[in-house]
Order: C-alpha cells, then sequence, then structure tokens
C-alpha cells in the first residue's frame, strides 16, 4: 500500500478508535442511569430515591390485579423474583396488561414504598407464537405440573 | 506487500460501475418485487397472528427489516466514506452520499412503524428508553451527513467532514444492536440472533426472513440507482455520458 494512503487508513482508525474510547466511557458513566426502569429489589432496598418521578417494572404477580368497582382506579404487585413491589394507578390499562406479565409503571413512591403511578405500560416479550402453539405448550406445561404434583 | 490493487482501481471507475450495473439490476430489480410482494402477502395475510398480540404484530414484517436495513447500511456508508478518504475514490464518495438519504428514510419508517407498534401494545407511542433513543440519533446521524454534503462550497472538503461524521457515528451502530442487553429497556430484546434459533414460530418467522432479504435487494436497487443518477450529474461532461444521450435521443427518435 502507498504511504500516504498507509497513514490515511491509520487515521481513519484512530477516527473509530478514539470515538468508540469515548462513548465507551460516557456508557460506563451513565451505568445504571440509562435504565428505562427500577427493579422491585431495586426499590425496596432504597436504591430508587423516594418523592422523585421514576419508573418500575417487574412481572404482574398473578391474583394481585385488584380492580376498584366505583372507580378507574387499580392496585397490582410487581415482583423481579426476589422483591414485591405495590403499584397504585387510576386509569385505563393497555391491551397487553395481564398477570404473568411484565408491565413498567411511572410515578412517585409513598410513604409506604408503594409506587403511585400515573402511566402504566406493558412489556412484551421477543416471543411470537400462533395462538394454537401457545394453547397446547399452556396445556403440555399444566399437564406436566400436575404430573409433578402427583409423583409429590 | 505485493498485492495487486487493480481490481479494486478499475471497480472504483464511475463509467465501469454505470456500465456494469446497466447489465443485472433488471434482474435484482425483478427479484426484489417478488421477494417483497410474496413476503408481504405471506406475512399479512397468511402467517399466524400472534397469541398475545393477535394482527398488531403483522407491522414486525415492516418494523425488523427497515431497522436491519437501517443498521447495515449505516457500515456501509462508514466503510464507503472510510474508502473515500483513504484512497481519494470519487465513487465511493458518492454511494456514501447517497447512502444518507436512504439510510436516514429507513431509520424514519423503523422508528415510525415502531411508534405505530407501541401504541397498541406498550401503550404508547414514544419511550425514551436506551433502544428508541439510539435509534434516533442514527436518525440524526444520518441527517447530518447529509447536511454536511450541502454545508461546504468545496466537493472535497464537504465529503471530507461527512466521512469523518459518518465514521465518528459507527459506535452508535453496535450501541444500538446491544442496548437491550446492556440496560432495561421497554423494547424487548432480539428475536433473531446469529447465535441462537429465532424465538419465534416458523411459520412466523419464515416470511421475516423474506422480508428482510427483500429489503435488502430494495436496498440495493435503491442504493444504485441514485449512485447512477449521481454519475450521470457528476460526469455529465464526459464524452462517454455524452455518448449515452446521443444514443438514448437517437432512440427516442427513432421510436416516433
Amino acid at each position: 500500500m502507498h504511504p500516504l494512503r498507509k497513514q490515511r487508513l491509520q487515521i481513519v482508525v484512530m477516527i473509530v478508535a478514539a470515538s468508540a474510547i469515548a462513548s465507551g466511557l460516557i456508557i460506563y458513566m451513565l451505568g445504571q442511569n440509562a435504565n428505562y426502569f427500577y427493579t422491585p429489589s431495586q426499590v425496596m432496598s432504597g436504591e430508587a430515591p423516594a418523592d422523585v418521578f421514576i419508573r418500575a417494572g417487574g412481572m404482574v404477580v398473578e391474583g394481585s390485579v385488584r380492580r376498584d368497582p366505583n372507580s378507574l382506579a387499580v392496585d397490582f404487585d410487581v415482583t423481579d423474583g426476589t422483591a414485591v413491589l405495590g403499584i397504585r394507578y387510576t386509569g385505563i390499562l393497555p391491551d397487553l396488561f395481564a398477570e404473568n406479565e411484565a408491565a413498567i409503571a411511572a410515578g412517585r413512591l409513598d410513604q409506604n414504598r408503594v409506587l403511585q403511578a400515573s402511566e402504566v405500560l406493558a412489556k412484551h416479550d421477543e416471543k411470537y407464537t400462533p395462538p394454537e402453539v401457545a394453547e397446547s405448550m399452556n396445556a403440555a406445561y399444566k399437564a406436566k405440573q400436575k404430573r409433578k404434583a402427583e409423583k409429590l | 506487500m505485493n498485492w495487486n490493487w487493480n481490481w479494486f482501481y478499475r471497480m472504483g471507475s464511475p463509467r465501469w460501475f454505470y456500465e456494469s450495473t446497466s447489465r443485472w439490476l433488471p434482474w435484482l430489480g425483478a427479484l426484489t418485487v417478488l421477494l417483497l410482494a410474496s413476503g408481504l402477502v405471506w406475512g399479512l395475510a397468511f402467517a399466524p397472528q400472534d397469541a398475545k398480540q393477535g394482527n398488531s404484530f403483522r407491522i414486525i414484517y415492516l418494523h425488523v427489516p427497515a431497522s436491519f436495513l437501517a443498521l447495515a447500511g449505516y457500515f456501509l456508508m462508514a466503510a464507503a466514506g472510510a474508502i473515500g478518504l483513504i484512497w481519494k475514490m470519487k465513487l465511493s464518495y458518492m454511494v456514501m452520499k447517497c447512502a444518507a438519504p436512504l439510510g436516514a428514510v429507513l431509520t424514519f419508517l423503523a422508528l415510525f412503524t415502531g411508534a405505530v407498534w407501541g401504541k397498541p401494545t406498550w401503550g404508547s407511542y414514544w419511550v425514551w428508553d436506551a433502544r428508541v433513543t439510539s435509534m434516533l440519533i442514527l436518525l440524526f446521524l444520518y441527517m447530518g451527513v447529509l447536511a454536511l454534503q450541502y454545508a461546504f462550497d468545496s466537493k472535497d472538503v464537504a465529503n471530507k467532514a461527512s466521512a469523518i461524521l459518518a465514521l465518528v457515528g459507527t459506535v452508535n451502530i453496535p450501541i444500538i444492536y446491544k442496548s437491550v442487553d446492556w440496560w432495561f429497556t421497554l423494547h424487548q430484546p432480539a428475536t433473531i440472533s446469529f447465535t441462537e434459533a429465532p424465538s419465534m414460530h416458523p411459520d412466523m418467522f419464515q416470511p421475516l426472513l423474506v422480508m428482510i432479504l427483500g429489503f435488502y435487494c430494495f436496498y440495493a436497487v435503491a442504493l444504485i440507482l441514485s449512485v447512477r443518477v449521481e454519475i450521470l450529474s457528476r460526469e455529465r461532461k464526459t464524452s462517454w455520458v455524452r455518448g449515452l444521450v446521443k444514443q438514448a435521443t437517437h432512440k427516442n427518435l427513432g421510436a416516433e
């Protein structure tokens, strides 16, 4: 390669390397702050600030959704497997909101560490299945659980 | 190193590019139409609906291919810029210039279909999570490259500035790709990966694959067409372009 071109190639490599290092440092510095939401264990351990607008999310606990019959208020719990966070929200929930599905709520924590949410978003996963397949998988899973229970 | 660079320099000739693409562009165009038409009909009409999202998941057949090409097109643009910087190759800069508006449109399409999809599934058109925000930065990078092209009177300075911005921005591509793994985001992780089987039923995945291939072909056709226009306008004073114009006018007069 011509020495001049080699030199220009080195400059190009340096531009890319320098910008990669710079953004690497920015990403390292941002760290947790670039997260869109806190997990319930982060909220419960006090990592999430109180009295500040935050987002928290996790799996909606089965059987935890309680609706107020006279208003749009709804209470539910989310969990990440270790901690459980209570959420209170008034408004219409997204269509994909369901028990055992992930949801993210935005609002402020009150004194009882319950999130008073002004917005609830549903988080769906990266899996796509036709309804029949999902049903048969569900049935197979339930049958397996039943067999397990009978063995015990 | 005794490497033979002749093929490389020949490829960099605008005339060679124009004449060789004339031959196989119709075939590539036909393949594009075939892939996009069959992929769309297959995906929108025949693929099964999703158990949770119902029919709204079908926008994936536009959203994912557009996002793929928005990212891949950026690498192509930056590589063309680097080749232009190192070898001072005219054709390479033309490719970079033409890739910018194309990439910007694809990025916008990815963001727009994402917003349309986000409302019924997430409950919001827009969220400032790492994936969506880094994708917005990609749109600004494309627009920056485009703006720099027109910001200078001298073509050389404009090309150099665009190429440097394109190279600096390449670091955003792995960030976009990895954002859903590095941070908690509302956006779900990738369905398709190079190392694992797709987390999607084959009946839904096959049309998606056809659409992705179709978008790759579409990108190639659109890029080649706009590079050809760029070549004609920049080389309009050369004898071979004048010859082409003469031929074309002859043909038209003859047809009448």
